[in-house]
C-alpha cells in the first residue's frame, strides 16, 4: 500500500504568518493523532471529514506547536487520499519542527510534485491539469494566474480538440477512401482539405504565437533601459520600484554594469535590465558599454530608452538609436521639470530607425507620467485589453514547441497540396498534426511527457 | 581412445536416452487411448500443422525447411492451397503482404508467379505506399502447384485426416489425434482450420454442415479446444455465385486487362520469365432494379432474419449488405473473374450473398450482360468457429498452453494472403520454440504482418480482420517495393533464406545508397538539353543550377525520365532505379515517417513489469483496468492500442511505471 507522505505545503522562502503542513495517505489521520492533542480532548479518528480542530503538537511529551488541524476523508480531497492540514503559526523553524515530528510518527518525506502525482494517479486530474497546476504555482502575477486557472479549467484543451476533431474527419476519410475507392471518392477532395487546414493554420498559428505573449504574461516583460549616462535612468528606476516592493535580483554571472530587477507595475510584471549606460570618455569602455548594451537589447521585449530633454541630442544619444531597429521603444523624454531642448525634428531622427515608438514625457524626480507609462505599455504588450477574459495564453515551452510542430505539420499539408501530392501523403503530415496537438492536451501519448511534468513541481504540491 | 570414437559413443548414448524418451511417450499416448479407441497407430513428429490452407501450408513448408520433421493434416488432398472464393492474390495492402512472405522465404509469390493468368498493379495514380499488385490465379493450377511443392518438400508429409483432438498435458502441447484415434505426438502443433471448424453453409433458407466446395466441416475439434480452456467464437464470411462463361453477354461490360510489363509478386522471380498472354477480367454493375430485388427480398436473407449468428466482415460485405448500407448510391461494380484456364466458370466480385436461389438468379439477371446468365454453383455464406487470437502472443504461440499455435482465419482473419501472412510466422516461432530459441516478432513499423498479428492478438477484433492499408501507421515505408530490403534478413536469421539470397539484398542495399549519394551530389546546369527534357515532361525551365536529387523531387519528374542529362549514371537494374526514385523524390515524407517511427518505438521498448497489478492504480479508468489486466500487454506501445485504454490511461501507467522504479 502507498505509504503517506507528509511535506510543508507553503513556500519557505517567503513564509508568511501561517505555514502549513500537509500529510496525505491511508495512515494520514492515524499519524496525526499520535502527535496532536486536542484541547477538547477528541480524537482526529473519531470526528467528520472537512472539519477543522484546535490544540497543540508534541514531540515526545515536549509542546512543538499551537495548531489548527483540518481533517479531510477520501475520496473528496485534493488527492482522493485522506488528507490533513496542519497550520503552524510559529514560524518556519517551528514548522520545520512540526513536520519533523510527523515524519517521526511514520510518514514519509513527499518527493516533489507527489501530492499532485497521487491526486492525478487516483484519477482526480488529467495530465493538462496537473501541468496548469504548476503553472499556477509559478504564475508570478495575477494575469498569470488567472491565465492558468484558465488552462485548468480546459479553455485550452476545447480549443484544440475542435482543431483535432477536424483532422481526425479528414485523415479518416483519406484513408477510408483509399481502401474503398469504390464508394468513396478522392476527386478534388485536397481542395476540402486546404481550405479546413488554412482555419485550423490560423487558429494553431495564434495559439503558438500568443505563447510570447503568454510568457510575457507569465514571466514578465523583460525591458531593458537605455540612456547616456546622467539621463536620469536609476531615478526613473526608483520611481517604478517605488510602487511595489521590488523583488531585487542580482543575477549572477553577470557584470555589475547589469542590474536586473523585478517590479510589477499595475500587474504587468516588468524585468527591468538597467544598463551601465554609454560613457563618452574612454574609447575602450565605451565599446565595452555599446556591445553590453547591444545585446541587452536584442533580447529585450521593450526598450526604455530615456532622453534628458533638458540637454541636446548628441552622438552618444545616436548610437542607442541605432539599436532599437524592430523593437518596441518607448522613448522617454525625461526632466520635463527643467526646459525641454528636445524638438520634434530630433524625434523625426528616431523615425528613421524605429517607426512605430512611443514618446512619452515624464519626470521621474517628481513621479509625474508614470501612469502615462504604464498605460502605453499595456497598450503595446496587450492592445490595451488586459482583461484577458477570452484569451488563451500559452507560456509553457513544451506547449509552445508541439503548438509549434503542429503548425509546421500542418504548413506541410498545404505545400503537399500545392505540390499535388497524392492524398495518401497528406496524412502523414495531418497525423502528425494530430499527434502532436494530442499530447498538448494529454489525448496522444509521448514517452517522457508526465516525468517531466512532474519534474517541474516544487516541494509540497 | 580416439576422440572421435569417445564422441560417437556420446552421441549414442544421447541418441538412445533420446529414443527412450520418444518411446515412452509413444507407449503413453497410445495406452492411455486404447481403451476407447482400440487404434495402434502412433506416430512421432516434431510439428503437426491442422489444415492445408494459405496458413497451412507456409507453417508446413516453414518448419519442414527448417529441418523439422512435419506432418500436414487435410480433410482432402485435392484441396491444398484451395482458393473457395476470390480468384485472385494479392491487391490493396494484401499485395504487400504476400511480398513479406517472400522475403521471408515463403511460397505464395512463387506459386501465383507459376499459376498467374493475368496481373496487374493497382493505384498507380496514386503514391508508392498504396501500389499493390493483384494477379488472377489459375485455382486449379495454384491449388495443384502448391501440392507438388508440399508432396515434394522435405521433412514434410502430407495425411488425409480429421484431427479431432488436442493433447495436453499440464499446458503444454504433446500431439493430437484424429478422429479414427491415432495420435501424433509432437513437440508444437500449429492449428491452421481456416473455416472448417463446424462450418455451416446458407442460402436462404437453405442450411447444411458442410466445409466450402462440399468439403468436409470438422465437427469435433472445437470441444477439444473448449475442453483446454480456449475461447471460441463464430464468425461468418460469403461468396458470390459462380456462372458459366457462355450465358453471359461481354459487349455490355468494359474489359479489363492486364499490365503490359508484368511484374512479379517473388523477389526470386526473373521478370522476364512470367511475361505472358493474359486473360481479361470485365466490369459491370447492378443497378436500382437489383437494389429493389434485394430490398422487396430483404427478409428472406438469412443475414437479416437472424438465421445466421455470426458476424461478418464490414471490409469485404455482401451485397445486400452494400445495398442497406449504401443506401444511397445508385449501384455497385461487379467485376467478372475467370476461375481458371480450364474451366467456363466466372467469378461475380462484388456480390457475394446469403439470398435465396432464386432471389439470386433474379438479381444477377438484373446486371447488364447478365440477363441470361447461367449459375453453375450458388453464392452462399459460411459460418464457422474461430479463436479470439486475444489468447495468442505476439508469437502465434498460445497464452496458456506452450508449444500450441494458431494461424489464418481460425485467428479472426480473413483472405489467403492474410493467412500466409500469419502461417509462416507460426511455422517459423514453432521452430524458434523446438529449437529454444527466440520467436521472430515483426512489429508495427516494419511490416504489414507485424500490423496484422499485432491487431489480432491485442485487438478485440469482432468481425473477421481484413488487410487494409489504412491499418499500417507507417505505410510510406511499408511498401511492396521493398519488402526485400526490409524482412529478408529475418528469413536469412531463421534460416528460410540461403546466403546467396541476402547477399543479393545486401548489394541491392549498397547499390541504392551509393546512387543516392552521387545524384545528391549531381549539378544540372540550365543548358539547353536539359531546359528542353524537362520542359517535355510539362515541367517549368530552370532559372539556376540545381541538383539532379532537387530536380527528381518535382511531381512531373522521376530518377528514371532525367536518364539522358544524367551522363555520369552507372547500369543499374529497374529494382534499384525505383528505389532511388522513391528515396530521392519523397525524401521529406520519407524522414517525417522515420521520426513517428522513433516516438512509436519508444513507447515500443517500454517494457511493463511482469509484476504489475493494474486493480491497485487508481488513476485508471475501470475499464482500463479490467482491459490491460485480461491482456497483460508487454509494452506500453502495446498497451495503447488495446481499445478501451484511453491515452490518458496510457499516461497514468507511465507516471506509476516511473514511480515504482
Amino acid at each position: 500500500m502507498e505509504q503517506t507522505i507528509a511535506a510543508i505545503s507553503t513556500s519557505i522562502v517567503s513564509s508568511g504568518a501561517i505555514n502549513i503542513v500537509r500529510l496525505s495517505g491511508n495512515d494520514a489521520i492515524e499519524i496525526a493523532d499520535k502527535v496532536f492533542v486536542s484541547k477538547k480532548g477528541i480524537k482526529l479518528s473519531e470526528v467528520n471529514s472537512h472539519t477543522v480542530h484546535y490544540g497543540n503538537i508534541i514531540n515526545k511529551g515536549n509542546l512543538v506547536d499551537e495548531v489548527l488541524v483540518i481533517v479531510m476523508k477520501a475520496p473528496n480531497t485534493y488527492t482522493k487520499e485522506d488528507v490533513v492540514e496542519i497550520d503552524c503559526h510559529g514560524g518556519i523553524l517551528v514548522t520545520k519542527k512540526v513536520l519533523e515530528t510527523i515524519l517521526d510518527a511514520g510518514a514519509v518525506l513527499a518527493e516533489p510534485g507527489e501530492f499532485t502525482k497521487r491526486a492525478f494517479l487516483n484519477g482526480r486530474m488529467d495530465l493538462s491539469q496537473a501541468e496548469a497546476v504548476i503553472d499556477v504555482i509559478h504564475s508570478k502575477n495575477e494575469y498569470a494566474l488567472k491565465s492558468s486557472i484558465r488552462l485548468l479549467s480546459g479553455k485550452l484543451s476545447e480549443k484544440i480538440k475542435n482543431i483535432r476533431t477536424i483532422l481526425l474527419n479528414h485523415i479518416s476519410y483519406i484513408e477510408a477512401a483509399l481502401d474503398d475507392p469504390e464508394h468513396m471518392s478522392l476527386d478534388n477532395y485536397a481542395d476540402k482539405v486546404n481550405k479546413d487546414v488554412d482555419n485550423c493554420v490560423d487558429i494553431v498559428e495564434n495559439l503558438w504565437k500568443s505563447a510570447d505573449n503568454g510568457s510575457i504574461v507569465h514571466n514578465g516583460i523583460r525591458t531593458v533601459i537605455l540612456g547616456k549616462t546622467n539621463t536620469g535612468k536609476s531615478s526613473l528606476l526608483n520611481a517604478l520600484a517605488k510602487e511595489e516592493k521590488a523583488i531585487v535580483t542580482d543575477i549572477e554571472g553577470t557584470t555589475r554594469d547589469t542590474l536586473e530587477e523585478q517590479i510589477n507595475l499595475g500587474g504587468i510584471t516588468l524585468c527591468l535590465v538597467d544598463t551601465a549606460g554609454i560613457r563618452d570618455t574612454d574609447d575602450y569602455v565605451e565599446s565595452i558599454g555599446v556591445k553590453k548594451a547591444k545585446e541587452n537589447a536584442e533580447n529585450a521585449d521593450l526598450i526604455i530608452f530615456v532622453v534628458d530633454s533638458s540637454r541636446e541630442l548628441d552622438e552618444n544619444d545616436e548610437q542607442i538609436i541605432s539599436l532599437i531597429k524592430d523593437k518596441k521603444v518607448i522613448v522617454l523624454l525625461n526632466k520635463n521639470d527643467l526646459d525641454s531642448v528636445v524638438t520634434e525634428k530630433d524625434l523625426q531622427k528616431i523615425k528613421e530607425y524605429n517607426k512605430e515608438f512611443i514618446a512619452i514625457s515624464i519626470s521621474a524626480k517628481n513621479e509625474t507620467g508614470l501612469d502615462t507609462l504604464e498605460n502605453a505599455i499595456k497598450e503595446m504588450f496587450f492592445l490595451g485589453n488586459i482583461s484577458f477574459d477570452d484569451e488563451i495564453y500559452i507560456y509553457n515551452t513544451r506547449q509552445k514547441n508541439l503548438l509549434k510542430e503542429a503548425y509546421e505539420s500542418l504548413k506541410l499539408v498545404k505545400s503537399g497540396i500545392a505540390d499535388g501530392m497524392s492524398e495518401d501523403f497528406l496524412t502523414i503530415d495531418l497525423m502528425n498534426a494530430y499527434e502532436k496537438l494530442g499530447v498538448i492536451i494529454g489525448e496522444a501519448v509521448e514517452d517522457d511527457v508526465a516525468n517531466q511534468i512532474f519534474s517541474k513541481f516544487c516541494m509540497g504540491k | 581412445m580416439p576422440i572421435y570414437v569417445e564422441a560417437l559413443q556420446i552421441s549414442f548414448a544421447v541418441i538412445i536416452r533420446i529414443n527412450v524418451v520418444k518411446l515412452y511417450w509413444q507407449f503413453w499416448y497410445c495406452a492411455s487411448e486404447w481403451g476407447m479407441f482400440m487404434s495402434n497407430i502412433c506416430e512421432n513428429y516434431d510439428v503437426v500443422v491442422v489444415g492445408a490452407g494459405h496458413a497451412g501450408c507456409e507453417a508446413a513448408l516453414a518448419c519442414a525447411r527448417l529441418g523439422l520433421s512435419t506432418i500436414c493434416f487435410t480433410v482432402s488432398c485435392e484441396s491444398i492451397a484451395m482458393m473457395p472464393c476470390n480468384p485472385n492474390i494479392g491487391g490493396s495492402s494484401k499485395g504487400h503482404i504476400v511480398r513479406e512472405v517472400d522475403a521471408l522465404g515463403g511460397e505464395m509469390g512463387k506459386n501465383i508467379d507459376a499459376t498467374f493468368i493475368q496481373s496487374k498493379m493497382l493505384n498507380q495514380s496514386k503514391g508508392p505506399a498504396v501500389h499493390s499488385l493483384r494477379a488472377q490465379a489459375d485455382k486449379a493450377a495454384y491449388s495443384q502447384k502448391m501440392r507438388m511443392v508440399m508432396e515434394n518438400t522435405d521433412n514434410l508429409l502430407v495425411r488425409q485426416a480429421e484431427v479431432s483432438e488436442i493433447i495436453v498435458d499440464n499446458k503444454v502441447i504433446k500431439g493430437v489425434k484424429t478422429v479414427s484415434g491415432a495420435v501424433y505426438a509432437a513437440k508444437a502443433v500449429i492449428l491452421c482450420t481456416g473455416v472448417y471448424l463446424k462450418a455451416r453453409c446458407i442460402y436462404g433458407d437453405v442450411s447444411y454442415e458442410t466445409g466450402p466446395n462440399g468439403l468436409l466441416p470438422a465437427n469435433h475439434l472445437t470441444k477439444s479446444l473448449v475442453d483446454n480452456g480456449i475461447e471460441v467464437r463464430r464468425f461468418k464470411t460469403g461468396t458470390p455465385a459462380r456462372v458459366d462463361k457462355r450465358s453471359i453477354d461481354f459487349s455490355k461490360m468494359t474489359e479489363q486487362f492486364g499490365d503490359e510489363r508484368i511484374v512479379p509478386f517473388s523477389f526470386t522471380t526473373d521478370p522476364d520469365s512470367i511475361q505472358k498472354e493474359q486473360v481479361s477480367c470485365w466490369l459491370t454493375y447492378t443497378n436500382e432494379d437489383t437494389h429493389k430485388i434485394i430490398m422487396d427480398n430483404i427478409d428472406r436473407s438469412p443475414l437479416f432474419s437472424g438465421t445466421i449468428h455470426g458476424t461478418g466482415p464490414r471490409y469485404c460485405p455482401s451485397i445486400e449488405d452494400k445495398v442497406v448500407r449504401f443506401a444511397d448510391k445508385d449501384r455497385h461494380q461487379v467485376f467478372i473473374e475467370p476461375e481458371g484456364l480450364y474451366t467456363n466458370e466466372m467469378y461475380l466480385g462484388g456480390m457475394s450473398s446469403s439470398m435465396p436461389e432464386d432471389v439470386q438468379y433474379a438479381m444477377y439477371k438484373t446486371v447488364p450482360g447478365l440477363e441470361h446468365v447461367k449459375i453453375v454453383r450458388n453464392a452462399y455464406a459460411i459460418e464457422y468457429d474461430c479463436i479470439s487470437a486475444i489468447q495468442l502472443k505476439l508469437s502465434l504461440e498460445f497464452k496458456n498452453i506452450k508449444g500450441l499455435f494458431a494461424a489464418g482465419q481460425i485467428n479472426g482473419s480473413s483472405g489467403y494472403e492474410e493467412a500466409a501472412g500469419q502461417g509462416i510466422i507460426a511455422g517459423i516461432n514453432a521452430a524458434m520454440y523446438i529449437k529454444n530459441k527466440s520467436p521472430l516478432i515483426l512489429d508495427r513499423s516494419e511490416s504489414y504482418i507485424g500490423v496484422l498479428i499485432d491487431d489480432l492478438v491485442t485487438k478485440e477484433t469482432l468481425e473477421p480482420y481484413r488487410m487494409m492499408t489504412s491499418r499500417a501507421e507507417y505505410r510510406l515505408l511499408l511498401r511492396q517495393d521493398n519488402a526485400d530490403l526490409r524482412l529478408t534478413k529475418y528469413g536469412y536469421q531463421v534460416g528460410l533464406i540461403n546466403e546467396e539470397r541476402m547477399n543479393h539484398v545486401r548489394e541491392k542495399e549498397c547499390l541504392i545508397q551509393e546512387e543516392i549519394e552521387r545524384v545528391k551530389n549531381v549539378n544540372i546546369g540550365t543548358k539547353d538539353s536539359v531546359q528542353e527534357l524537362i520542359t517535355s515532361y510539362g515541367s517549368s525551365e530552370l532559372t539556376t543550377g540545381i541538383t539532379l536529387a532537387e530536380l527528381i523531387k518535382r511531381p512531373e519528374l522521376s530518377y528514371q525520365c532525367l536518364e539522358s542529362i544524367d551522363t555520369q549514371r552507372p547500369q543499374l537494374s529497374e529494382e534499384v532505379a525505383e528505389q532511388v526514385n522513391i528515396h530521392l523524390k519523397y525524401e521529406g515524407y520519407i524522414d517525417r515517417q522515420l521520426r513517428q517511427v522513433e516516438r512509436f518505438k519508444k513507447l515500443e521498448n517500454k517494457i511493463i513489469p511482469d509484476s504489475i497489478d493494474y486493480n491497485k492504480i487508481n488513476g485508471l479508468r475501470k475499464e482500463a483496468m479490467q482491459k490491460l489486466d485480461k491482456f497483460r500487454p508487454h509494452s506500453i506501445g502495446q498497451a495503447s492500442r488495446i481499445s478501451g485504454v484511453s491515452p490518458a490511461d496510457i499516461s497514468v501507467l507511465l507516471v506509476y511505471i516511473a514511480a515504482r522504479r
